[in-house]
């Protein structure tokens, strides 16, 4: 793999940022009206809850890191789906660039948009409602990588659907994180859910991530022993999500629809 | 070094749904040569250039891009050809200039050498006036042309065009020959595809006609028409389009 040819791919997206207001914007917009509207709800349920409850606290935590999450996964989207409404398949993949290479540049592309949201949501979170999650230390880094590395994870896997089933599946791919969010427990325990619904959560590490950031900002505290099988499982599902990727990749080429993605026009 | 192949087809083959898009077909492309690939619509060029490319595996046969197994070697192979077609323009949303940097890294051309080879390919396209202009902007020709800057950009051995003069003015059209010969003559060899008999005349130094996905005629556009009975190049293309030969090639 070499790493100038993955930069090209995050350079493409930096060109793009750079150049459209449109495309910066989108990058902390949602996440900044996110944390006002749960601010204020956040501020008002301290009014009303009985005292020393930290629920208000929680809230406002797990918006921030669900936030977080969000941007990641959808900076993948982003980073790809620039390429699909471009037609760009044909011109890129005629280039000695590996799919390894190209995932990386995605993935690059991810981390500075995804870092520019995370930097606003911690600032705006500790400013306005005085919420400091940094200062939970080593257990919170681990946490937050977690949520990054499965939000990349789902990123990869969600392009891969637009890879095999062509560009109409953008569709299926934005609702992505909405989808899975009753079943991690953004907002509160998976002890609450249908046993079936349990099951499935347990598969994702978001849920882990949730329960113990909850622990962390409701003051019981998290061993720093306890964050790492969810930060293991985040990184299976990253291997899982690149070798499909791959594979699909490796599919379409074969088949000849990379090709036909960039010669037809997107309906 | 000239006349030494830079393409070998052998054996190609490829069928959607049953229906057979190409059928093995065996063609060599030499340093120093334009070769073009002619057929109506649906005789197999873009199929047989997609392979080329190695966008769609072949159900058989094998393609060596200056004798690189492209089936084995793909990444190293793919630093030694490029391409430009109507139908795959350079993203938009870009400047000129970004698509070319972009696109010369994925080439691993360096930096200083990418900055010198972007002035020297923009000036010999006459885009320099262009360069921070997004392409989605730029007229069809202009399109046309930064398209074949990026084919350029890695000075490929092997070159495929798909109809790169379609929808171009004459003057334009001519240039852009005229650019490809230049290209030839320094070594490199070019694989065009076009509807426009004339052109093909012009640049290529041997053509072969493609129909049903078979290669059915093979030669020298200057004497091909008078060896089949035709007065030129497109009597013969509308004949063979009408009425499919069975296959032959130069010399039989």
């Amino acid at each position: 793999m070499r790493a100038g040819r993955a930069f090209a791919i995050t350079l493409r997206h930096l060109y793009l940022l750079r150049g459209s207001v449109s495309r910066i914007v989108p990058v902390f917009a949602w996440v900044t009206i996110d944390m006002i509207l749960w601010g204020f709800i956040t501020r008002y349920l301290h009014t009303i809850s009985l005292p020393g409850s930290d629920v208000g606290t929680a809230l406002l935590a797990a918006v921030v890191c669900w936030g977080f999450f969000g941007r990641v996964m959808h900076g993948v989207n982003m980073a790809f789906f620039e390429d699909v409404w471009s037609r760009n398949f044909l011109n890129l993949f005629t280039t000695p660039l590996s799919i390894t290479e190209y995932i990386a540049g995605l993935a690059a592309s991810s981390v500075l948009t995804s870092l520019v949201a995370l930097s606003v949501l911690l600032t705006m979170s500790s400013w306005l409602f005085d919420l400091s999650l940094l200062t939970h230390g080593p257990a919170m880094a681990i946490l937050l990588l977690t949520l990054f590395l499965f939000g990349i994870a789902l990123g990869i896997a969600s392009c891969t659907l637009a890879l095999r089933f062509g560009p109409p599946a953008e569709w299926f791919i934005w609702p992505i994180p909405a989808i899975i969010a009753p079943f991690v427990g953004v907002f509160y325990p998976i002890s609450i859910l249908p046993g079936w619904m349990q099951g499935v959560g347990r598969c994702l590490p978001p849920t882990s991530a949730f329960a113990h950031l909850r622990a962390l900002v409701t003051g019981t505290g998290v061993p720093l022993v306890s964050t790492l099988p969810a930060l293991g499982l985040a990184l299976a599902w990253l291997i899982l999500a690149g070798l499909l990727f791959c594979g699909v990749y490796r599919s379409v080429m074969r088949s000849g629809l990379i090709a036909r993605y960039s010669a037809e026009h997107i309906t | 070094m000239l006349h030494q192949p830079v393409l070998s087809v052998s054996g190609l083959r490829k069928a959607y749904a049953g229906k057979t898009a190409v059928d093995n077909i065996s063609f060599m492309v030499r340093r120093g040569e334009v070769v073009g690939l002619l057929g109506p619509n649906g005789a197999g060029k873009t199929t047989t250039l997609n392979m080329i490319l190695g966008v769609l595996g072949p159900d058989q046969g094998q393609v060596l891009i200056d004798g690189l197994d492209l089936a084995q070697h793909r990444h190293t192979a793919m630093e030694r050809i490029n391409f430009a077609a109507v139908y795959a323009p350079l993203p938009g949303n870009l400047t000129v200039e970004q698509n070319l940097r972009i696109f010369g890294m994925l080439y691993g051309i360096g930096r200083k050498n990418l900055t010198a080879r972007i002035k020297e390919l923009t000036a010999l396209f006459g885009l320099e006036k262009f360069r921070a202009t997004r392409c989605g902007v730029l007229s069809s020709g202009e399109q046309t042309r930064a398209s074949l800057a990026k084919a350029m950009l890695n000075a490929p051995r092997l070159l495929l065009l798909d109809e790169p003069t379609a929808s171009l003015d004459p003057a334009v059209a001519r240039d852009i020959r005229a650019s490809i010969k230049d290209y030839a003559a320094g070594g490199g060899g070019a694989l065009w595809t076009s509807h426009n008999m004339q052109e093909v005349a012009a640049v290529c130094d041997r053509v072969l006609f493609l129909s049903q996905g078979r290669i059915v005629l093979e030669g020298d556009p200057a004497t091909l028409p008078q060896a089949h009975g035709a007065d030129d190049l497109e009597e013969l293309f509308i004949r063979v389009a009408k009425e499919p030969l069975r296959p032959e090639r130069a010399g039989d």
